[in-house]
């Protein structure tokens, strides 16, 4: 069992305890960055999806992990990100200049309408995010000028400095870049939890009252949570519209907010982490199923790829069975098995018991 | 000039009058405490102080500055800090995250420099880690630091609720039912720190308690309440023996 | 004029089925303020059980057993529902009841599919296409029925969480469930019976549904207009979430008819947010201020 001697107050303040943390985390990026090396096309091209989805968790694990704002409707984001980035790319903006301004625009827009919206609390709160949905959606199509309506938009080729960056020509030049802008945002995200902005977005998580009676304007704050929220998704959106190439407002569902919930909530509400780790479930869950479904097919003869809306009805058990054995999600499970190979053979059973909460009810502000 | 000038203050919620004109003053450096059966509306003049509630009339004055407009994120500012009765924590964050939490009020980067986190943010962050480590050292909290709050025990849970209002870095701490729920050692610990915490730290304490012996210890002047009108204000020699206190809380003797 | 009146009429039938699946989905936040995200679903599941049942080409019993039969199958269904899955989550938050019955309504969904298949089918009534006559309007017999029965059931459903044991237990449960423990409500088998009596009134939904149109394994998506109607009315009031459903009902049509392009379609989210903006807790808010 590590013990970790701590002399200055900068080792709390860090974003490593100690060296060997540090090293793990050198060595993941060294892995990530020689994936190219390692891996064929799909498989690479599977890695990017998996990055952007983890890019997208975490806008929304800023607003549901970390400030308690339950959103059914993040696609919304991802939309406008998309097509804003597109829309400027296609009308002659370079992308280092619509990226960011993809992203900003779905940032302010997220804050807009956060700003009514965090009068309201709970599950108020998800429906109205719904309701937005869909209506940026039917604008969506309505915008037709802009987004190309129903027949859809292209997102352009990326070139930076004479260099191609194509989804298809240069693929890995094409994961390096949408690596090299995921570990951005991951370091800017871990730095925002460790500094008193992100303190402030657990405080309004927790005790809404004693927040206030801390200083802590809770309405500025849930309405700078969900901008940025909504800010960090429009930039996973419009990678994604790179990525897919041609695409149209069907690519953001409500399926796609939903997967996006679950993503941040099976991989572990509240951690950094439990964005990438449910965006690899996600991403990898239809190819696992394949799998399966052909091995089944081989070995047994029965072939169940006749039967339509099996990959989701699989995907849906495997969702009830988190929920109710490990609502910790994957992170939280992570975390139990290291605890227990760093204590054996001392682990206690209850080491990790849930603390149940009875219900009160929520009318009651 | 009082630190805390309290005027007419009341709030009348649809027809009950949970406070009804109640007017007290508190001097700086001074242990006032509030007494009085259950719904007396005790709380209920700490919520309006902190401005949680919205007075129906009266003025709440403090350090000579107006504060009955001011919305309850405001108050903290002023140098106001509060404790709860039921203990409003951070369950899902360590002790040392809460109190931190209390340095709110005295940061001041801005949430870009946040999220870069330049080398401004990290001087400040040291500097609350020392001013909260005071607190920890004062309310010997140092093995509870990196422990969750949703694990700890009741008592000192309570404490930690004391020391993140004494990280705001007060002036005035209104401290609601401190000894509630705690043992007889306990409550003890909770007299010293008042003590301490008006002679080392100059602070002015303002407290809601059932506590008869608590308030006897610490207090310096006593209003007793019922049904939110005033009863009696003194000392708390006076206030205990005066005949509408002990009525309101042992009725009166059969006709 | 009445042509606006006729919009009208229709949309009230529409109002009501919405306003239903919208009670379904108050009942048990009302009991145990939870959210059952499949509300939908399981009005499209009770619909097709009816179907299998009272349709000659499947069971063949006759309406008026069929529907009965659905209604009771479906109670199960939601009671075991609450039994077997729900019940797993007890002391968890409010979140992961969100996140199973998403999960829920795939799998019903699935399940609809696998027994029925996807084409639309259509439910026999021994009422389809009777249609009456007033002043000018057409009013179907099956629009009756659907308003008759929704004023029935919320009156019902109302009278029973304000009057009976249950109701007044269910609704102590989910203000403070360790207090409802200890003054003896048993706080699990009330949850279990809300599902059930919710699985129940979206089956009656499903009827009426059908009774106006095709259905296919997909229908339950208008689970998220009844959200908004539920939304609306005020999360926790019977009455308000009926009213939803009704200004829902009302409006897209009204909407589709004289607004330009697609704001018909967004028409009930827009009430919801011009609703949620200017009262947080829906039209009969039930949110107060805690002591604290």
């Amino acid at each position: 069992m590590r013990v970790v001697f701590k002399t200055s107050y900068d080792s709390d303040i860090d974003l490593h305890e100690h060296g060997a943390d540090r090293l793990r985390t050198a060595l993941l990026l060294g892995l990530m960055a020689v994936l190219p090396f390692l891996v064929g096309d799909y498989y690479l091209a599977e890695a990017t999806n998996t990055l952007i989805w983890a890019l997208a968790g975490m806008g929304l694990m800023i607003a549901v992990g970390h400030t308690g704002q339950v959103s059914l409707g993040h696609a919304a984001f991802l939309a406008i990100g998309a097509y804003t980035d597109a829309a400027l790319m296609n009308a002659g903006l370079p992308f280092y200049l619509a990226l960011p301004a993809a992203g900003l625009a779905a940032g302010l827009f997220g804050a807009l309408i956060a700003i009514p919206a965090v009068r309201m609390s709970g599950i108020y709160l998800a429906i109205a995010t719904l309701a937005v949905f869909v209506i940026v959606e039917e604008l969506v199509i309505m915008l037709e000028p802009i987004t190309g309506g129903v027949g859809g938009i292209m997102a352009p080729s990326i070139t930076l400095f004479g260099v191609s960056f194509d989804r298809y020509a240069a693929l890995t030049n094409f994961y390096w870049l949408v690596l090299g802008i995921v570990a951005l945002v991951t370091w800017g995200y871990a730095n925002l939890m460790r500094s008193p902005t992100g303190r402030s977005f657990l405080a309004v998580r927790d005790s809404e009252v004693s927040a206030r009676a801390l200083g802590i304007n809770v309405t500025r704050t849930r309405a700078l949570a969900f901008g940025l929220s909504s800010g960090v998704t429009g930039l996973a959106g419009a990678l994604m519209g790179h990525f897919i190439g041609f695409f149209n407002y069907e690519l953001f569902s409500v399926i796609i907010s939903i997967n996006l919930l679950l993503v941040v909530t099976i991989g572990g509400l509240g951690s950094i982490q439990g964005a990438f780790l449910g965006a690899i479930l996600i991403t990898g869950m239809p190819q696992l199923i394949a799998i399966l479904r052909d091995g089944v097919n081989a070995n047994f003869g029965i072939d169940l790829g006749g039967i339509p809306g099996l990959d989701t009805m699989v995907f849906s058990m495997i969702l009830i069975g988190f929920i109710i054995f490990e609502p910790a999600g994957l992170y939280g499970r992570w975390r139990k098995i290291r605890v227990w190979l760093e204590t054996f053979p001392l682990a206690r059973r209850d080491m990790f018991r849930r603390h149940k909460t009875y219900l009160k009810t929520e009318r009651m502000k | 000039m009082s630190l805390l000038e309290v005027n007419d203050l009341a709030v009348h919620f649809g027809g009950v009058k949970a406070v009804d004109g109640v007017s007290f003053s508190v001097e700086s450096g001074e242990v006032f405490a509030i007494i009085g059966p259950n719904g007396a509306g005790k709380s209920t003049i700490f919520n309006l102080i902190s401005r949680i509630y919205e007075p129906t009339r009266g003025s709440i004055r403090f350090d000579g500055r107006d504060i009955t407009g001011l919305k309850a994120h405001d108050i903290a500012k002023l140098g106001i800090a509060r404790t709860f009765q039921n203990i409003e924590l951070f369950d899902h964050s360590t002790v040392l995250d809460n109190l931190l939490m209390g340095r709110h009020t005295h940061r001041s980067t801005s949430f870009v420099e946040d999220i870069l986190f330049l080398p401004k943010v990290r001087r400040e962050e040291r500097d609350h880690r020392r001013h909260v480590e005071e607190v920890i050292e004062f309310l010997e909290l140092e093995a509870y630091r990196n422990k969750m709050i949703a694990g700890l025990p009741y008592g000192v849970r309570k404490v930690v609720e004391i020391g993140r209002a004494l990280s705001i870095g007060p002036k005035l701490i209104l401290l609601d039912e401190p000894a509630s729920g705690l043992s007889v050692e306990e409550t003890r610990e909770v007299a010293f720190w008042i003590e301490d915490m008006r002679r080392d730290m100059g602070l002015t304490v303002l407290m809601v308690e059932h506590d008869m012996s608590l308030v006897n210890q610490v207090s310096d002047r006593v209003l007793a309440v019922a049904n939110g009108r005033p009863l009696a204000l003194g000392s708390p020699a006076d206030v205990q023996a005066h005949p509408d206190v002990k009525a309101a809380y042992l009725g009166t003797e059969a006709a | 004029m009445t042509e606006l009146l006729q919009l009208v009429i229709g949309g009230l039938a529409n109002g009501c089925i919405y306003g239903l699946v919208a009670l379904g989905f108050v009942l048990i936040y009302k009991a145990s303020e939870g959210v059952n995200f499949a509300q939908g679903d399981m009005m499209m599941l009770g619909a097709f059980i009816a179907l299998g049942l009272g349709n000659s080409e499947q069971l063949g019993l006759p309406f008026a057993i069929a529907v009965p039969l659905a209604v009771v199958i479906m109670f199960g269904v939601g009671w075991g529902v609450e039994r077997v899955i729900v019940r797993q989550l007890f002391g968890q938050p409010q979140f992961a009841l969100v996140i199973l019955t998403i999960a829920l309504g795939f799998v019903f969904r699935f399940v609809a599919g696998s027994i029925w298949g996807y084409t639309p089918l259509v439910l026999e009534t021994p009422f389809a296409g009777m249609n009456m006559r007033a002043g000018g309007i057409v009013i179907s017999v099956a629009d009756l029925i659907a308003i008759g029965v929704t004023l029935v059931l919320t009156v019902a459903l109302w009278a029973f969480f304000a009057f009976t044991q249950i109701g007044l237990a269910a609704q102590a449960a989910s203000q403070n469930q360790m207090a409802a423990y200890i003054v003896g409500v048993p706080v699990m088998r009330v949850n279990s019976l809300i599902w059930g009596l919710s699985g129940a009134v979206a089956t009656v939904g499903g009827v009426l549904y059908a009774t106006r149109g095709a259905i296919d394994p997909n229908i339950g998506l208008l689970g998220i207009k009844a959200f908004a109607a539920a939304v609306i009315g005020g999360l926790g009031s019977l009455p308000g979430a009926l009213l939803g459903g009704l200004i829902i009902g009302i409006i897209e049509p009204v909407a589709g008819r004289y607004a330009p392009g697609e704001f018909a379609k967004m028409s009930p989210y827009i009430i919801m947010l011009l609703v949620l903006v200017t009262r947080p807790g829906g039209l009969f808010s039930q949110i107060q201020m805690k002591k604290v």
